[in-house]
């Protein structure tokens, strides 16, 4: 799937679970900073890529992903 | 009546019910002699022996933003609904009042029940890692009060009494006192409930508590008639908005009534069964009325807590006629409402309110012929039609499994 596929995907994720405009969720932005997505929600996240992208994010992993783009990199690397 | 510096009045209500979605559509339905009662239809109840239930009339998941209503519980969504239709109505926000001095108190008697149910059903069927982060938040049973913090911007204190069905009413006691002891100048108090799922219905039933007139839905909530059989479930939730009284003059505010007393007392004589007698409850309602400073001749009118059970409605009787005499104007507008448990003692205060400051006494539905107690046939209940009078003082008294009793005192502005 090429990062622009993922970045759909995320993007429609972070709509349903932290209400973020898809136009909004572009790589450079932090997601606690820019989108106010707190921990709780990251846990959501984690758990919707999982079933969309077939990707589980360990939770050692989840608190290194800041940004949009890092999601979209750690989904790029890991898929199968 | 003289004002003094700890004098506490209602400036502001709110409610979310299964008469209306706000207090003036509730109001109006329960003067109209509406019932808020109806039958499940789902497919788990037709093994139940009591089949009804008083429904929200608005779904309150449709009332507010679809992310901030997926992390809450429906008892948060509803109190956090009702509580800022209350806040709205004070204009407490726009006078100026600092967050370190707004609290809130606000009960539940049972919790996030729906997400503690819902969420072990995920756990059963696909395991650890898809129960929801919010599990834990939205099962808290200070979850409610929370929410309704951070709604309003609060940050004097958040509590949240929990007494089963009298939770509601404490916490407007609790209120009551933290303006008395100055530790806040606005506090936003109230109840909320929602847990119509098969578990809860399962267990009131176990315990015999619920109407099984299934076949009469409207009918069914009948307090103090001869044929009750069991209360009727019901969700939702109400919220006052409390101040002292030279505050709220100084700001211009709308006062609806003074809550001029508190008491509140348990009944040390069973886990769930009240006092025959009602004797706790009659202690309760004169704590409250010494401490408003007031006789049982001033007194004009009760909402009374009156579930529709066979033995509670009779010990409240008790309580009413041996606290009060039999003077008073008794209303039990459960048998519109249905029971809405930690949420009933707000809602109750809210009508007892609005009846002071309108005049007019809301009638007991369904009470087509009252028990034969002597307490019942000695009260003058009000049936039928809502009763226009002069009055300027009542009580709300509420009760909880546990034996807990509050009684509230309200009087006109």
């Amino acid at each position: 799937m090429s990062r622009e596929d993922i970045q759909t995907g995320l993007a429609e994720i972070l709509e349903e679970v932290a209400g973020v405009t898809p136009a909004d969720a572009t790589p450079e932005k932090s997601f606690t900073d820019d989108l106010d997505v707190d921990s709780l929600s990251m846990v959501e996240i984690a758990t919707a890529v999982e079933d969309k992208f077939g990707v589980a994010i360990p939770d050692d992993e989840l608190g290194n992903i800041k940004t949009v783009g890092d999601a979209i990199s750690f989904i790029e690397k890991n898929q199968g | 009546m003289s004002t003094s510096a700890t004098d506490v009045v209602v400036t502001g209500l709110g409610a979310t019910t299964p008469l209306g979605a706000d207090v003036p559509s509730t109001w109006d339905a329960l003067l109209a002699g509406r019932s808020g009662v109806s039958r499940i239809t789902d497919d788990w109840i037709k093994d139940f022996p009591a089949q009804l239930v008083a429904r929200l009339v608005a779904d309150p998941a449709e009332q507010i933003d679809r992310v901030r209503a997926r992390r809450l519980d429906r008892s948060q969504q509803v109190a956090v609904i009702a509580a800022e239709e209350a806040w709205r109505e004070s204009g407490a926000a726009d006078a100026g009042v600092v967050p370190e001095r707004i609290a809130v108190v606000f009960g539940t008697g049972i919790g996030g029940a729906l997400t503690l149910l819902g969420q072990d059903d995920i756990l059963e069927e696909k395991g650890p890692k898809r129960v929801s982060p919010f599990t834990i938040p939205m099962l808290m049973p200070n979850g409610p009060a929370a929410a309704v913090g951070l709604a309003i911007g609060a940050k004097g204190g958040v509590h949240a009494p929990v007494s089963a069905c009298a939770s509601g009413a404490e916490a407007i006691r609790w209120g009551l006192d933290l303006l008395r002891f100055d530790r806040a100048d606005v506090v936003l108090v109230g109840g909320t409930e929602a847990c119509v799922h098969p578990l809860p219905m399962a267990g009131f039933a176990a315990m015999r508590a619920m109407s099984t007139r299934n076949d009469e839905p409207e009918r069914a909530s009948r307090p103090f008639d001869k044929a009750r059989d069991g209360f009727v479930l019901g969700e939702g939730a109400a919220a006052l908005v409390l101040e002292r009284a030279d505050a709220a003059k100084a700001r211009g505010a709308r006062v609806h009534a003074r809550l001029a007393g508190a008491g509140g007392t348990a009944d040390g004589y069973d886990l769930v069964a009240p006092h025959p007698e009602g004797e706790g409850a009659a202690r309760a309602i004169s704590a409250a009325l010494r401490d408003a400073g007031l006789t049982p001749s001033d007194i004009g009118h009760v909402n009374a807590h009156a579930t529709s059970t066979p033995v509670g409605d009779t010990a409240e009787a008790a309580a009413i006629r041996s606290s009060l005499g039999e003077h008073v104007l008794v209303s039990a507008t459960k048998s519109q409402t249905g029971h809405l448990l930690g949420a009933a003692g707000a809602l109750e205060s809210v009508f007892t309110v609005l009846a002071l400051r309108e005049q007019i006494v809301p009638a007991t539905a369904n009470l087509d012929d009252p028990d034969d107690n002597a307490a019942v046939q000695a009260l003058d209940i009000v049936r039928h039609e809502p009763r226009r009078t002069s009055f300027s003082a009542a009580v709300n008294d509420s009760f909880g499994f546990g034996g807990h009793n509050i009684a509230l005192v309200f009087t006109t502005a």
